[in-house]
């Protein structure tokens, strides 16, 4: 247990804000956060220090650009742990889509006026690609439980308790009734990381996958179901492709039904 | 005791005379897509003229406009979810200035009335008090508030594709377990009295002596309901599944079987789970929660700082050999009532009547 307050920088890459808020968003639980840590670094909140020496870096963002490269290798100099936060930092998050564009530069002149300011790294990656990450936060935002939970089991010097489990259990305890059995709907709650507390499914919608995979994620015999529900190869890679595109399990169904969807088209 | 009926029009009595005694009504429900029990503020509310149309991996609601309400046969879940519930904070925890302080966590049942459950559902239930009352460590929290159930179930008038309690030995008529029991007529309600807190509701209901066309009408309902498609392999068959461990048929379940528990969570005599510790945010008081779990995380396996169950064929044969043959030496029978539920909420298709003839079956050992 630490004696002191926690020392903790927020560093953004590429990346929309949404985990650092789920800080922000929590009212008098913040209060109480503030009780065992300091933050020192955190643009959102209005600090700005990235060169201080800190216990915990928590990344939000993904690397997409050469200065994301940089002051992530300088963030990890300075901390001795380094939490990476969110699907961006986890996985690459939604922008990490354009690793998998045919013609890149056709892209980036579709979505950008002037294309020629644009300078980004050829793919867009998560942070334990380029550095050492201690921990892993899943989630699309990530929750203010789990970064609150990661950061006083730190402060305490307990290793902080990873939860990979199915969405599907925590689906059933809140007696949602499964829209993959009632509906065919193509739900990825069997191969989904645990976190949101099944949302989707409590509102009648198959899960998107915002928590990334699970342990043992059968992919493949989920998509094979998908195929009798009536959806086409392409429909299957838009599913995965969406906000934990990068992630190998997933990554590989996506290469399995591009590989089908062209066979079919021949 | 003679059976009573009750035409269908004074069915909202008994409704209003189970909240008159101080019971809450527990009653199924379209909700979803599925029959779910859940608070039944009027009888209006039942499912009128439903039926539910199952199969491997699906569950389907057909609305044939008749005037049953009770013609289905379950949802996706029974009574468990009631007694044994999903999360239970066990006890709570304080730190104070002279060290932590322990707090109990007190039951908080109510009087709960259920109508509608059927044979299977008090099979279940009959198996989880095992687990929950009868064994070495009551729980307090179920066994409070399985003190104050009042059961009124309905006989099965036809069987849905997944159903096979016949061959579990359970059946689609209830022998046991209930305060009342009804079977569901053209016109109303053949009335069966079972205990006191039964007869109790049943003498403030304008009851009539049943006619035995009424009588052969539920002897032909239960007729009709007997015709089932799966056969599970009898008790004595189960126990040989304990020969075939190595079986290289469990691989190839695995295969399909994406590990997601929900086999385990909507049967409704799988009894495990797992405990976390928890803190509230703001007070900093301490909880200890017990959530269902289940044989198919990769954590339930985690036993002695040894993974036990690594592979998904090994979780798919701890649920199937625990359920239908390690059972019978805990708890004197096969855990298995014939619900069918495993089957129909299994988002891979899975059918364990299915696997355990394979399994049993001479080609595979
Ligand atoms: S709705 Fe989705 S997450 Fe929920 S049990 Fe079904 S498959 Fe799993
Ligand atoms: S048998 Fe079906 S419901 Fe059970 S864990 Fe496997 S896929 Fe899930
Ligand atoms: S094993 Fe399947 S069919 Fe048997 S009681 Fe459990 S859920 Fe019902
Ligand atoms: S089958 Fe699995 S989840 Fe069910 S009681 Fe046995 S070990 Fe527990």
């Amino acid at each position: 247990m630490l004696q002191r307050p926690l020392k903790v920088a927020i560093h953004k890459l590429t990346s929309c804000s949404g985990c650092q808020l789920a800080f922000i968003n929590q009212g008098p639980k913040l209060l109480k956060l503030l009780e065992f840590v300091e933050f020192t670094h955190f643009i959102e909140a209005g600090l700005f220090a990235p060169d201080q020496e800190v216990d915990v870096a928590l990344i939000e963002g993904s690397v997409s650009t050469h200065d994301d490269l940089k002051r992530l290798v300088n963030a990890r100099q300075r901390a001795k742990l380094l939490v990476s936060i969110g699907a961006c930092a986890t996985s690459g998050g939604v922008q990490a889509l354009r690793n998998m564009a045919d013609d890149k530069e056709n892209w980036k002149r579709a979505v950008y006026a002037h294309p020629e300011f644009i300078e980004e790294l050829q793919d867009c990656t998560a942070v334990a690609t380029h550095v050492k990450v201690d921990f892993e936060l899943w989630g699309c935002p990530v929750t203010q439980q789990q970064v609150t939970e990661c950061l006083r089991q730190l402060h305490a010097g307990v290793k902080p308790k990873d939860n990979a489990e199915k969405l599907c259990m925590e689906c059933k305890r809140q007696g949602n009734v499964c829209v993959l059995i009632t509906q065919q709907a193509p739900c990825l709650g069997p191969v989904v990381r645990t976190g949101c507390g099944a949302l989707c499914p409590s509102f009648g919608k198959a899960c998107y996958g915002c928590f990334g995979p699970s342990e043992q994620p059968n992919c493949e015999s989920l998509t094979n179901r998908m195929t009798g529900f009536g959806l086409m190869p392409n429909d299957i890679v838009h599913r995965f492709a969406a906000i934990h595109s990068q992630s190998p399990p997933y990554q590989q169904q996506i290469a399995r039904w591009r590989l089908q969807d062209l066979e079919g088209s021949d | 005791m003679e059976k009573g009926f009750l035409p269908r029009e004074n069915l909202s009595q008994l409704h209003a005379v189970l909240c008159q005694q101080g019971y809450k009504v527990i009653g199924p429900q379209v909700k979803d897509g599925a029959i779910v029990f859940d608070g039944l503020r009027d009888i209006a509310d039942l499912p009128w003229g439903i039926v539910e149309h199952t199969e491997a991996g699906a569950y389907r609601l057909e609305d044939t406009g008749d005037n049953r309400c009770f013609a289905w046969n379950n949802g996706p879940q029974g009574l468990k979810p009631w007694l044994f519930k999903s999360q239970q904070t066990v006890w709570r925890g304080e730190a104070t200035s002279d060290g932590i302080r322990f707090k109990s966590e007190q039951p908080s049942p109510q009087p709960l009335a259920f109508i509608g459950i059927r044979s299977c559902d008090i099979s279940a239930l009959y198996l989880q008090d095992k687990h929950f009352m009868h064994s070495a460590y009551a729980d307090p929290w179920y066994t409070a508030q399985r003190k104050q159930l009042c059961l009124i179930a309905v006989n099965c008038s036809r069987s849905n594709d997944t159903c096979f309690c016949e061959s579990t030995g359970d059946g689609v008529e209830a022998t046991y377990g209930y305060d009342i029991l009804l079977d569901e007529l053209d016109d109303g309600y053949l009335v069966d009295v079972k205990s006191e807190r039964g007869r109790a509701i049943t003498a403030a209901l304008p009851l009539q002596p049943g006619s035995q066309q009424h009588h052969k009408q539920a002897q032909r309902q239960l007729k009709n309901a007997r015709h089932q498609q799966r056969v599970m392999p009898d008790a004595e068959q189960l126990l040989k599944l304990l020969e075939h461990l190595n079986d290289k048929h469990w691989q190839d379940i695995a295969e399909r079987c994406l590990a997601c528990g929900n086999c385990t969570l909507t049967c409704p005599t799988c009894f495990c789970s797992k405990q976390e510790a928890e803190v509230e945010p703001v007070s900093g008081e301490h909880h200890q929660v017990r959530y269902w779990d289940s044989c198919f995380s990769e954590k339930h396996g985690y036993i002695a700082g040894m993974q036990l169950r690594g592979d998904v064929s090994q979780r798919y044969r701890q649920w199937m050999t625990h359920k239908l043959a390690t059972w019978q030496a805990q708890y004197d029978r096969s855990g298995c009532v014939g619900c069918g539920r495993c089957i129909s909420w299994c988002p891979a298709a899975i059918d364990i009547v299915a696997e355990a003839n394979l399994i049993l079956g001479d080609d595979h050992d």
